[in-house]
């Protein structure tokens, strides 16, 4: 359900369970149990979260290349989409897509993708849909800083504007597409600045601040919902880990990293829990120690899942036709 | 046959569009200048009129943009049809054909489809020259996951979009903008059609011609001067080149015993060697009696002189000298 309010332990706890997925994602692969390449999220956990706890069933949302915070966010199994890391038949694309390519699509994820600014038309074309089915669902098109310079994003600012459709452009400015620095690429302040450029609201938040995402988005997301038309929210954060395995941070110093590490916004959100009293230290301890087991849990479901075959890859290339072929007097 | 009326391959189009979006309110059309324009080649012509302009959609010059829209709208329970203007613009838009539309059944394992049409005019003979002239067929039979819809006349105009829009797959229906004019004669419903077989359009005995898109008539109107000569050509058109009629291919080449594969675009790594290879690793290649010949493009861009235009692909001239030699030399 949409949340008035955002419900604070259990943003504290979907902060966690992307922190900690993907820390064992990292450690699956050191140790050479995951194969490919992967983009981390850590450090950016409040930007999905906040984001996603503004939506309702239903909703969708399209992620990007560093997707796994998006995916748990708005509710991704963590069993399934730590096995398709794996590679296994039991992951959300039995093995053939990886940790660019997530999607539940049942429950309105419509997917990672490997192609900066793959997302933000796919997102404007489900926010047509919704619009001409008239539903009252709303689409949340998560991109990074580096999807601003693609004319695919664009494209679809423009005809989502055009036509004020429900949908909500969150860009998750870490600072940097790959190496190339936000700040040298694009000559403006706020990159929510470009927002003007299509006459829709355009605001620039604190994207470690979780409930600062959550409000932005919720606002965001009513007014969509409302017919008010699309949204482009700015939220400044940053990635801890480089920006795939690749990575030597030659673009960036030791201390910035360190910087934004003090950051933290996990930590950050647990100071305000508990400034607030809304929990006390043992009780967001044990909300960790209970995303701990999970991630335990999820690995082992992963790891024990099958191998992939080939025959089952091979007939799922194509969705399979409802007109039999022969019934229309075709060859066999 | 009583039923038979007159229309163009544009009207054909028209119509299908009309029959789907009056049978299935999931479906949509979007694309530049399609509304009160209608259409760069008026295929689209008072649609926006008799369905609205929510269902009959003009876009800002954006082909990634619709391209894209349309995969999300697919994924999400409608059937669009994207119109781009002219195939060569696909090009703008090749991120969303090639690495979304054509991958995402696969790539998410099989959780959701991409029912999307994308229509569009290809070829030359209009004087646009080479930015608006390409045919570029074998680009997007080559991506798997994409099928390819290449209509040479007016009832598979319409046949075949209804079959492509009842398919869950991206089907690429890629027109020809030289027919869009011409005048068929068509049954009084188009006649329910699959994606993947082909049709004998002229029947023969001492060679078979295989042409697609335009190619099929001047390949018919060829194997007719050749019928004057004693040549008896057999006509394939394979109607859909993704999937692939092979099994109505092979047994024509097995029976006539000779090959001429006729096509508009470029010869090299074109659509047409995908044929000659699978007949070349087919039992076909053993009643084979002369080599297998391509007719094809030039390998050049389309040029804007209606002499070098004419030049650069195949006509009826070409075909028949092409084939009597095939029949003559072997």
């Amino acid at each position: 359900m949409a949340a008035e309010q955002l419900d604070e332990i259990d943003a504290y706890r979907t902060m966690w369970r992307i922190r900690l997925f993907e820390e064992a994602v990292e450690d699956l692969y050191g140790r050479g149990m995951m194969h490919g390449t992967m983009h981390l999220s850590i450090g950016q956990e409040a930007v999905p979260t906040g984001a996603c706890a503004a939506l309702k069933e239903g909703d969708q949302i399209t992620s990007t290349h560093r997707g796994h915070g998006h995916c748990i966010a708005k509710g991704a199994d963590l069993g399934r989409s730590m096995a398709e890391l794996l590679a296994r038949d039991n992951g959300y694309c039995r093995g053939r897509g990886g940790s660019m390519h997530i999607a539940d699509v049942a429950t309105g994820n419509l997917g990672a993708n490997g192609i900066v600014a793959g997302g933000p038309p796919i997102a404007a074309g489900a926010a047509l849909s919704n619009q001409l089915r008239g539903t009252d669902q709303v689409c949340l098109c998560f991109h990074g800083d580096g999807a601003v310079g693609e004319g695919a994003w664009h494209e679809a600012l423009t005809l989502a504007s055009m036509w004020q459709l429900p949908v909500v452009f969150i860009c998750e400015n870490n600072k940097y597409g790959m190496s190339m620095s936000s700040e040298k690429a694009f000559k403006v302040e706020h990159l929510s600045e470009k927002a003007a450029a299509y006459g829709i609201p355009g605001l620039t938040v604190d994207g470690n601040d979780v409930e600062a995402v959550f409000e932005s988005v919720n606002t965001a997301v009513e007014r969509a919902r409302a017919g008010g038309g699309p949204t482009f929210i700015e939220a400044l954060t940053y990635r801890w880990r480089g920006h795939s395995k690749s990575d030597k941070n030659l673009y960036r110093t030791r201390e910035e990293i360190a910087q934004w590490r003090a950051h933290d916004p996990i930590a950050a959100y647990a100071a305000v829990l508990l400034e607030r009293d809304t929990a006390t230290q043992e009780e967001l301890n044990a909300v960790a120690d209970e995303v701990r087991t999970e991630i335990r849990d999820a690995v082992r479901f992963g790891t024990q899942g099958d191998e992939p075959t080939v025959e089952a890859m091979l007939a799922g290339v194509y969705a399979p036709s409802p007109v039999d072929a022969r019934e229309l007097g075709a060859r066999a | 046959m009583s039923d038979l009326r007159t229309m163009t391959y544009a009207e054909a189009v028209r119509e299908a569009m009309a029959t789907a979006m009056t049978n299935d309110d999931r479906v949509f059309l979007m694309g530049e200048d399609v509304g009160v324009y209608g259409g760069a080649f008026g295929v689209t012509n008072d649609l926006y009129e008799r369905f609205g302009t929510d269902r009959v959609r003009d876009t800002t010059i954006s082909e990634l943009g619709i391209v894209g829209m349309g995969v999300g709208a697919a994924l999400t329970g409608m059937r669009p049809i994207v119109e781009i203007q002219f195939s060569d613009f696909l090009c703008q838009a090749m991120d969303q054909v090639v690495n979304q539309a054509a991958k995402l059944h696969f790539m998410v394992g099989g959780q959701a489809d991409v029912p999307l049409v994308i229509r569009t005019p290809g070829g030359s003979g209009t004087g646009a020259a080479a930015q608006h002239s390409q045919s570029l067929e074998a680009w997007f039979a080559h991506i798997p996951g994409l099928k390819v819809v290449m209509p040479s006349n007016a009832t598979d105009a319409g046949s075949l979009l209804l079959a492509a829009l009842e398919d869950p797959n991206p089907v690429l229906v890629l027109e020809h903008k030289l027919l869009y004019k011409q005048s068929f004669e068509v049954p009084a419903e188009f006649p329910r059609a699959h994606l993947g077989e082909g049709r004998i359009e002229r029947e023969g005995t001492d060679l078979t011609i295989v042409a697609t898109s335009i190619e099929v008539q001047r390949s018919v109107q060829a194997a007719e001067q050749l019928a004057q000569s004693g040549i008896s050509a057999e006509v394939i058109d394979p109607r859909t080149i993704k999937p692939l009629d092979l099994p109505l291919i092979l047994d024509s080449v097995s029976r006539t015993g000779r090959v001429l594969l006729v096509q508009e675009s470029a010869k090299f790594g074109g659509f047409m060697a995908e044929v000659s290879a699978s007949i070349a690793e087919s039992p076909a290649f053993g009643d084979l009696q002369a080599p297998i010949k391509r007719l094809c493009g030039l390998d050049t861009p389309i040029p804007y002189s209606p002499k070098l235009e004419r030049a650069s692909v195949p006509q009826v001239e070409d075909i028949v000298a092409a084939a009597s030699a095939l029949v003559g030399e072997w």
